[in-house]
């Protein structure tokens, strides 16, 4: 066996640029004759822009430029498209808004680019968009989604009554009015699940570069996925032919779901850079970040479980209202949708879902994917609902779920929403869960954190995810306009080292790594003689990026099938130098051998005989060793597991201070233990943030009044504990490694064991609800309600 | 304009700079160091931290004129002679890194962190990084890469 | 930011000099408040003088029963001062908890009092030790400093040189930080001191201001039950903030009750 293949923690490769300080990120690549862009950006959350004069900015020094919409429609370029079509319950499709990449007429939130400011130097730039005066007129704006749906709200856009964007549904709904209808018990919850910032730490930023020698277009930009902006560029919004574009996502400071989509800023800064003759770059600053990269969560839902006596689930209905923003970002309509309300079968046995889902227009950033996109949303319904069923039947929130989850003799198991789970164990990741937290000790714990003055809460959610999404015929037929596969290039180099072309995009999950360990694993080739290259349309063929915990699942099984390929051709050049049958050759540990005898050739033998072919079957071998193949999935993966999760609460202030964690996932087939371990613990503090401290806050007129670090608080290491991370694993089945994936787990599976954690604590006051975030105030004003008080 | 002159990484700079440029505009723009990131607009993330005469600062908060005749030290001066400072090793060990944007401003604040306290508590480090955000590790693994570098500085020096 | 003149004098006369006859100049001391403020062009002066070059403002020192602190003395050299911890370690605590350790490191006390944030943290040391703010003409009682929102009783050419503050029997400040900025929602600091027990309360109000009936009450009797006692009025505290005044008023409860359990 290999020491550096699949279950060993190798250290990470790409970490010595980034300690060194020599990563390359999108702001740090200056080019020659480089000028910089800003964006006057609206005020006003909804505004009619009466007029724009840029004269006094246009005599400022350094000034190349000033443009605006109406600059845009004189070239023709096309709107940011929209990826995903949804249809309504009738059939008819969703309303999808023009999304001009400088706003034109009307400004439909506050951010919204009006204006494009390009001058020799960045503090030029910055001076000459103060000098920027655009006359607006505003008009009533709503932010909220039960303002947008309620009579005389607000019109976001006028082909959108009552600011629905689709009405959809899913399910089989009279089945579920019939569990209903002979249910021993129905329980319901209503629940907002609130609206998060993305907050990579690196903003986002784009270089655009017009070659007039060649013709030719070069965006530089922050994009965890280079391949589709380039489709998008080139098919509609710079309408320019993909041999003419080349897109390259440097190092990326994570992404978290905001660096997926296709934004204004990518195609403005390579339009100007045609206009101007020269490179353009625009880097974000955090304010304009919050108010420009794609919003997270934002839903509110009315749920109701049909339940037996004995607290087995019978039936589900979800009505769900979710907010788009202003405009459709790329995703957008697919998560409310494909990645919501397909997975609210969670990891239980439901014989009866309906699911209906309103997808609403506000005066606010575009709603897109963040970190789970959908799934998160979905497990925090489930799982508040189930922990809200056990206390009004009084049934032990481990036992009812333990009750009602998919047993492992159920797979596959085919859900009333869609989804077909390939394979789990549900009840082995629960205990395993429960045995690393303790949880027999719960109430001794509980008693010496009272002795503090603390209330101790235990919170639990069983949870699974759908990633790897998914053979690409399901997608196009659900709405989707891209294809879901992933392409691999292997190439062989002579003395034997590998160079590994990806069309996954690693902007943190450590690919140069652990794609590195899949070649070694099945090569023998030592990690340090593989190169994984990603980010570069010129250099790889073909991709469709990272998101969605896809990476290994579809990305790896892409470069297995491009392995397959390098060693079936190495066993006929091996059978060719040993004299022996193709048929009698067999490769283990990195050597071609004949079956039976010691007679072999090392893996570095056969690569050097592909490129000096001198005794070589070249009558039916061509000469060279490398080799592509394209992955498309068969299906989605499944991880699943359980989050638990133990908090105090200070009566006194409202804080509650997370004080365990203890998971245990499985995501299938693990490359490095140390790396999924990583992404385990990113995700939990990810949710964590959203249950306790992370809100995007809108005001009602449509103003962001967390928009910035100051006001929008992001968990730092002192608000977090460390945390107990284990993995059972069962093998994917349809993909050729087994992996499942891990990116996202933490962000689906813990805010609600969080939320059920301190509704836990504070049950004993008469607690019986409490939302996202449970901020300090939160908590000592639903304390004081319970028990009567003035607030 | 003003002239100012500065060590940046033990080498002497005299450079050019308006009074409102900021420290770390210099350090990328003008020094081309790029090492040293930005990550918000109101000094809160920590990206940007680098020592001014030994200290941790935030250099967005640092005015290029106030570091006139200071002594800087940038993530790419950490390293000596090729050789990764213990904190950097204890980051790739412990894997307290993933999309490395936060890592320099990160390791140059835990590097001082242990300098003034070399035997911390778990308690001591998550708070002494206050001034630093990291969106993707969780803090999990840098808090242990800060413990295990304190632990083999302090072995080192015995 | 937009941009300024910048000057680094090198005597407080002269600092005063360039301040003199321009109201749009400005001091700049460690510029952990400013420069945030500069940068999203919330202030836009057309002077900085640095006061970084002038001798002399960045001493701790005793005097009689006084500690005397340098204007440009950071929050950091505060907190790990011998001589702050051993005579006066409610106000190191309260230093060692400003921001975050490379803000203290740059952060000065000078700069925290000029600025007067009303969620600032060193604004409750000065009134509840009974300070004296030392300028480069005069000396101001705590009591007499604090005018209103970011305003103080401070000319507009005039610099604080040091803090005066009387070494207490006991003191202790409780800080309830907000989550994001690390700026006090409520802080309150007490202090037994010669004069009596003073009470301080910064992050709930417009300014920092005592709490006198709780004085009264810890004077005849000090316990921490006295402040669960009081009354706090909601209707003074600050409104349109992310805490509402209720929660307010409770937390200023809640943290007097903690920081006179600190000093007991």
């Amino acid at each position: 066996m290999s020491s550096e293949g699949l279950g060993v923690s190798v250290a990470r490769k790409e970490d010595r640029r980034f300690l060194l300080g020599k990563g390359r990120y999108t702001d740090d690549l200056t080019l020659p004759g480089q000028s910089y862009a800003v964006f006057v950006r609206s005020p006003h959350a909804h505004a009619t822009i009466r007029s724009i004069d840029a004269s006094q900015a246009l005599k400022a020094p350094g000034v190349l430029a000033v443009l605006t919409g109406a600059d845009v429609a004189a070239d023709d370029l096309g709107g940011i498209p929209c990826g995903w079509t949804i249809h309504n319950k009738d059939g008819s499709a969703m309303v999808a808004p023009p999304h001009p990449a400088l706003a034109q007429g009307k400004a439909r939130h506050a951010g919204d680019p009006v204006v494009m400011v390009i001058a020799e130097t960045r503090t030029q730039a910055k001076d000459a968009a103060q000098l920027v005066e655009v006359d607006y007129e505003p008009h009533p704006a709503v932010a909220h989604l039960n303002a947008a749906v309620a009579d005389g709200a607000p019109k976001v856009w006028d082909e959108a009554p009552g600011n629905v964007c689709f009405d959809w549904h899913l399910g089989d709904s009279e089945a579920t009015d019939a569990e209903f209808a002979k249910a021993d018990r129905i329980v319901s919850i209503d629940l907002t699940n609130s609206r998060v910032a993305p907050n990579a730490i690196e903003p986002r930023a784009a270089n655009g570069h017009f070659d007039d020698v060649d013709d030719r277009y070069t965006l530089y930009t922050t994009s965890q996925n280079p391949h589709l902006t380039r489709l998008l560029l080139g098919a509609f919004t710079l309408k320019v032919p993909e041999h003419k574009l080349r897109v390259v996502a440097p190092d990326v400071g994570g992404g978290f779901g905001s660096k997926i989509f296709h934004y204004a800023e990518e195609l403005l800064v390579l339009w100007a850079s045609k206009r101007v003759g020269h490179p353009v770059k625009w880097t974000s600053d955090r304010s304009e970040a919050f108010l420009s990269d794609a919003h997270g969560r934002d839903h509110v839902s009315h749920a109701e479980l049909a339940l037996t006596a004995d607290g087995h689930f019978r039936g589900l209905r979800v009505r769900t209202l979710a907010n788009m923003g202003a405009y459709l970002s790329t995703f957008a309509p697919a998560i409310p949708t494909y990645l919501h309300a397909t997975l609210l079968s969670g990891p239980y046995v439901i014989p009866a879902i309906y699911a209906e889902v309103k997808a609403i227009f506000t005066n606010t950033v575009p709603v897109d994917a963040v970190r789970g996109a959908g799934r998160p949303e979905a497990t925090y319904l489930l799982e508040r609902l189930v922990d809200k069923a056990a206390r009004e039947l009084g049934i032990d929130r481990v036992e009812i779920r333990r009750k009602n989850l998919i047993q492992p003799d159920q797979f596959p198991y085919q859900t009333p929403v869609a989804l077909q789970y390939d394979i789990g164990d549900y009840p082995a990741t629960l205990d395993m869960a429960l045995q690393a937290i303790d949880y027999d000790k719960f109430a001794d714990r509980k008693a010496e954190s009272e002795k503090r003055g603390k209330l101790r809460g235990f919170g639990v959610s069983t949870y699974i995810e759908a990633c790897g999404i998914a053979p690409s015929a399901l997608v196009g037929a659900l709405g989707a306009g891209a294809g879901l596969y992933e392409s691999a290039t292997v190439r062989v180099h002579p003395t034997g080292s590998v160079t590994v072309f990806t069309g996954t995009h690693s902007h943190g999950q450590g690919h140069e790594t652990t794609f590195a360990q899949l070649v070694n694993e099945r090569l023998g080739v030592p990690v340090e003689s593989v190169d994984v290259v990603h980010g570069d349309t010129d250099r790889i063929a073909f991709g469709m990026g990272t998101y969605g915990s896809r990476s290994a699942a579809v990305g790896g099984s892409a470069i297995y099938k491009a392995i397959d390929k390098i060693v079936e051709k190495s066993k006929k050049i091996a059978a060719h130098l040993l004299e022996a049958s193709v048929a009698d050759i067999e490769f283990e540990d990195g050597k071609f051998r004949v079956a039976g005898t010691d007679r072999e050739k090392t893996f570095g033998e056969i690569a050097f005989t592909a490129y000096v072919p001198h005794n070589y079957p070249i009558e039916t071998t061509e000469p060279g060793l490398e080799d592509s193949a394209f992955y498309d999935p068969k299906n989605f993966t499944f991880p699943g597991g359980c989050h638990l999760v133990e908090v105090e609460v200070d009566p006194e202030t409202g804080v509650v201070e997370v004080v365990e964690v203890a998971i245990a996932d499985d995501v299938g087939v693990i490359i490095n233990p140390m790396i999924v371990d990583g992404q385990a613990h990113g995700g939990l503090a990810h949710g964590i943030g959203q249950a306790l401290l992370e809100e995007a806050v809108y005001s009602d007129d449509g103003q962001l009044l967390s928009g910035s670090f100051m006001s929008y608080c992001m968990p730092r290491a002192a608000d977090l504990p460390s945390f107990k991370v284990g993995n059972h694993v069962t093998a994917c089945t349809h993909n050729p490694i087994g992996i499942k994936g891990v990116g996202e787990v933490g962000a689906i599976g813990v805010p609600p064991a969080v939320i059920n954690a301190v509704i836990d604590a504070l049950a004993p006051l008469g607690v019986t609800d409490i939302s996202m975030p449970a901020t300090p105030e939160k908590v000592w004003r639903a304390i004081q309600a319970a028990q009567g008080g003035a607030a | 304009m003003a002239t100012i002159s500065l060590i940046v990484n033990e080498k002497n700079h005299v450079v050019d700079v308006e009074a409102r440029t900021l420290l770390v505009e210099l350090l990328r723009e003008h020094l081309l160091l790029t090492g040293t990131h930005v990550g918000c607009d109101t000094s809160q993330c920590g990206a940007c931290t680098v020592w001014v005469d030994a200290k941790s600062v935030k250099s967005c908060a640092m005015l290029a004129v106030e570091a006139d005749g200071a002594a800087v030290t940038t993530i790419e001066g950490l390293a000596k002679n090729g050789s990764m400072h213990p904190m950097q090793e204890a980051f790739h060990t412990c894997h307290g890194l993933q999309c490395g944007f936060c890592t320099p401003g990160m390791v140059m604040r835990s590097t001082e962190l242990i300098q003034r306290n070399p035997n911390p508590t778990e308690d001591e480090v998550r708070h002494g990084l206050e001034g630093n955000l990291c969106r993707c590790t969780g803090y999990h693994n840098i808090v242990k890469a800060v413990l295990s570098a304190a632990e083999t500085v302090r072995g080192g020096a015995q | 930011m937009r941009n300024f003149e910048f000057h680094r004098p090198q005597s407080v006369a002269d600092a005063v000099t360039l301040l003199q006859g321009n109201d749009a100049a400005k001091l700049l001391a460690g510029g952990q408040s400013l420069l945030p403020v500069m940068k999203l062009d919330l202030a836009q002066p057309s002077d900085l003088v640095s006061l970084a070059g002038i001798p002399g403002l960045k001493e701790i020192r005793s005097e009689g029963n006084d500690l005397v602190i340098g204007a440009l003395v950071t929050h950091h050299e505060v907190a790990s001062s011998p001589e702050v911890r051993q005579r006066i370690p409610g106000l190191a605590a309260l230093a060692g908890g400003i921001g975050d350790a490379q803000i203290r490191n740059r952060g000065t006390i000078g700069g925290s009092l000029a600025h007067a944030d009303p969620a600032a943290d060193y604004p409750a040391a000065v009134l509840a030790l009974g300070a004296t703010i030392v300028t480069d003409r005069r000396s101001i009682a705590a009591d007499d400093y604090f005018t209103g929102l970011f305003s103080t009783a401070l000319a507009p050419d005039e610099i604080i040189t040091a803090v005066r503050f009387p070494v207490p029997e006991r003191s202790a400040y409780a800080k309830f930080p907000h989550p994001a900025s690390k700026y006090a929602v409520v802080g309150v600091m007490v202090a037994k001191t010669a004069g009596g027990v003073r009470v301080a309360v910064t992050g709930a109000g417009s300014k920092v201001f005592r709490l006198s009936a709780l004085e009264k009450s810890l004077s005849e009797n000090f316990t921490s039950q006295a402040a669960s006692a009081v009354e706090v009025a909601p209707g003074d505290l600050r409104t349109g903030g992310e805490a509402s005044p209720e929660y307010l008023a409770h937390l200023v409860k809640v943290m007097a009750k903690r920081a006179i359990q600190a000093c007991s």
